[in-house]
């Protein structure tokens, strides 16, 4: 892979963390070749590249476009793609990324994985590790073909720490037809549920929306917590379908998940089943919830949660 | 407003999926249906042509000859004309071809939106909607949860981490749909019948050499073996000392 291009995601003028997880990737890729890695920001950033650097970028592309749109986003790192007569295109398998992927595979009549878990340079192509159906099962794909796009699940991939800084390269940036006028923060800060180090979701256990205070809490005693729901509490209404986990939700691997009243349909399993800890809190000693979890606790929400929270808040103290 | 609504027939998200021969979905036993994305599509194109007061809803689906009955429900609920691209090697096929063939099956056709489902619920890529917009040279908002037409210009409101995103194209747009952009409905008996009269065409398509090739279906690693910890407040202090002890996360 003697050239790998990452396109970076900015938010607010800075580099997301998914796609420094993307450079990682994309440094290993390079690296099983000595090839290089080059880092593409289309919209105006702050750009820092000791840190960039470090994740994985010899080159940072700097167009500095005043606002994102996804065609002129996958024209520009398309045309880039050609000129650096790039092997691979990378970006993060946020909503931002799977709206590009395949955009810039169609410029570049290739191929595209999206949501990959694994990538590995082989003489063929790019094979890559993905989940499908909502998570049931995985399947193993090459992408043949002069270059390949894939997009990365966040927190599958690490940035790479080195001890180097990028190469700015000032480039322009294509025209797009359709424009993000702008971008409306949700209600509080949490971070997004699928790009959360630790969810902490609730279901119909909790009886009623009144009481998702209590994993509120929760969530406000675990740092970079985000709230998730089950389908049903989502269909009841309780809860935006923003925060709903599942196969027709949205698929998270935490390092920590907290199940609380969910009983385990397949489709939340789905969902989440990737997440690397998780804890079920349920009333039901039968619920199928228990079966996938590592830790489980029979019992009450109302009184097993506050319980924790408070008991977090005294360890991490 | 002309639409056309691309669908695809999937199994259904309360299948237990069986792997055959290790590469593909075993489909003995699975229900398939029309994939849950693509019914807000569906509905999308109905609800602009009668707020319109005009137009035609077209709706295409590259799959076995089984899509039919899909489409077949599709033109029950009010699309007036389907078209199936026919392949029995249909299921096997990667996103990125896929949209190709799809493109090329719908180039020259005149419409004023391209509507699909945020993802099929079978590949999870999201990839085919916006790659077929592009090879046609059409602007794409994507996973729209709001959408306002007006004097030729779509705004559309799309979910984003953390928040929403407003956007906004010319028309003809394509558009992939997102739950909650609307309230899909059922087809009724009399749209049932009204179904078996409307135009189905079928096309064999040639499918060209793939883009991506399927090595293997596995089913992901199983998770280690859990355990209960205990009952009610009493064992929250043993879970936190798991969680930081034992699983180093806290």
């Amino acid at each position: 892979m003697s050239c790998v291009l990452v396109l970076l995601e900015t938010r607010d003028g800075q580099v997301r963390p998914t796609s420094l997880e993307a450079l990682g990737a994309a440094r290993d890729l390079a690296d099983s070749s000595s090839g290089t890695v080059h880092a593409l920001a289309v919209e105006e950033a702050d750009l820092d590249l000791v840190a960039l650097g470090s994740a994985g970028a010899d080159h940072v592309h700097a167009c500095g476009a005043e606002a994102h749109s996804a065609d002129g986003s996958a024209a520009t790192a398309a045309s880039l793609a050609r000129e650096l007569d790039a092997s691979v295109v990378l970006l993060a398998a946020t909503i931002r990324g799977r709206d590009l992927l395949g955009r810039i595979a169609a410029k570049l009549d290739s191929g595209f994985a999206a949501d990959c878990i694994e990538i590995q340079a082989s003489d063929s192509g790019l094979e890559c590790l993905r989940p499908v159906y909502g998570g049931k099962a995985q399947l193993r794909v090459r992408v043949t073909g002069q270059v390949a796009a894939a997009s990365l699940r966040p927190n599958h991939f690490n940035p790479a720490d080195r001890d180097a800084e990028a190469l700015l390269v000032q480039a322009s940036a294509s025209e797009g037809s359709a424009k993000v006028l702008g971008i409306h923060a949700g209600a509080g800060d949490r971070p997004d549920v699928a790009e959360a180090t630790i969810v902490v979701s609730g279901g119909r256990g909790l009886e009623s929306a009144d009481n998702w205070h209590i994993l509120e809490d929760l969530a406000d005693a675990l740092p970079g917590a985000a709230l998730g729901a089950s389908r049903a509490v989502v269909d009841a209404g309780w809860r935006p379908h923003g925060e709903q986990v599942g196969q027709t939700g949205k698929t998270v691997s935490p390092e920590l998940y907290f199940a609380v009243g969910i009983s385990g349909a397949i489709q939340h399993l789905a969902g989440m089943s990737s997440s690397k800890v998780i804890v079920a809190i349920n009333k039901d000693p039968d619920a199928p919830i228990f079966g996938h979890a590592t830790y489980g606790i029979v019992g009450e929400a109302s009184e097993v949660v506050p319980a924790l929270a408070a008991e977090i808040r005294k360890v991490l103290e | 407003m002309k639409s056309i609504v691309f669908i695809k027939r999937v199994p259904s998200t309360t299948t237990q999926v069986r792997i055959q021969d290790g590469v593909s979905l075993d489909p003995s036993g699975v229900e398939f249906e029309l994939n849950p994305y693509d019914d807000f599509a569906v509905e999308e194109a109905l609800q602009q042509r009668e707020s319109a007061g005009e137009g035609a809803v077209t709706a295409v689906s590259f799959g076995t000859a089984d899509a039919r009955k899909e489409l077949l429900t599709v033109l029950a609920k009010g699309a007036d004309e389907a078209l199936l691209l026919e392949s029995e090697r249909a299921p096997a096929v990667d996103g990125a071809t896929t949209a190709s063939i799809l493109a090329d099956a719908v180039r020259g056709k005149e419409f004023d939106l391209l509507l699909f489902g945020k993802q099929a619920v079978d590949r999870d890529q999201h990839g085919v909607g916006p790659a077929v917009a592009t090879l046609l040279g059409v602007p794409c908002i994507s996973e729209v949860v709001e959408i306002k037409i007006e004097g030729g210009t779509v705004h559309a409101k799309r979910e984003v981490e953390g928040g929403h995103e407003e956007v906004e194209a010319p028309l003809p747009c394509a558009i992939t749909c997102h739950k909650g952009l609307n309230e899909p409905r059922f087809a009724n008996l009399k749209g049932i019948m009204a179904a078996k009269k409307k135009p189905m065409e079928t096309i064999q398509v040639e499918i060209p050499s793939p883009k991506v090739e399927v090595l293997s279906m596995e089913f992901p690693p199983e998770r280690p073996e859990g355990r209960i910890i205990g009952e009610g407040a009493e064992a929250v202090p043993a879970l936190v000392d798991a969680l930081r002890n034992e699983a180093k996360v806290l």
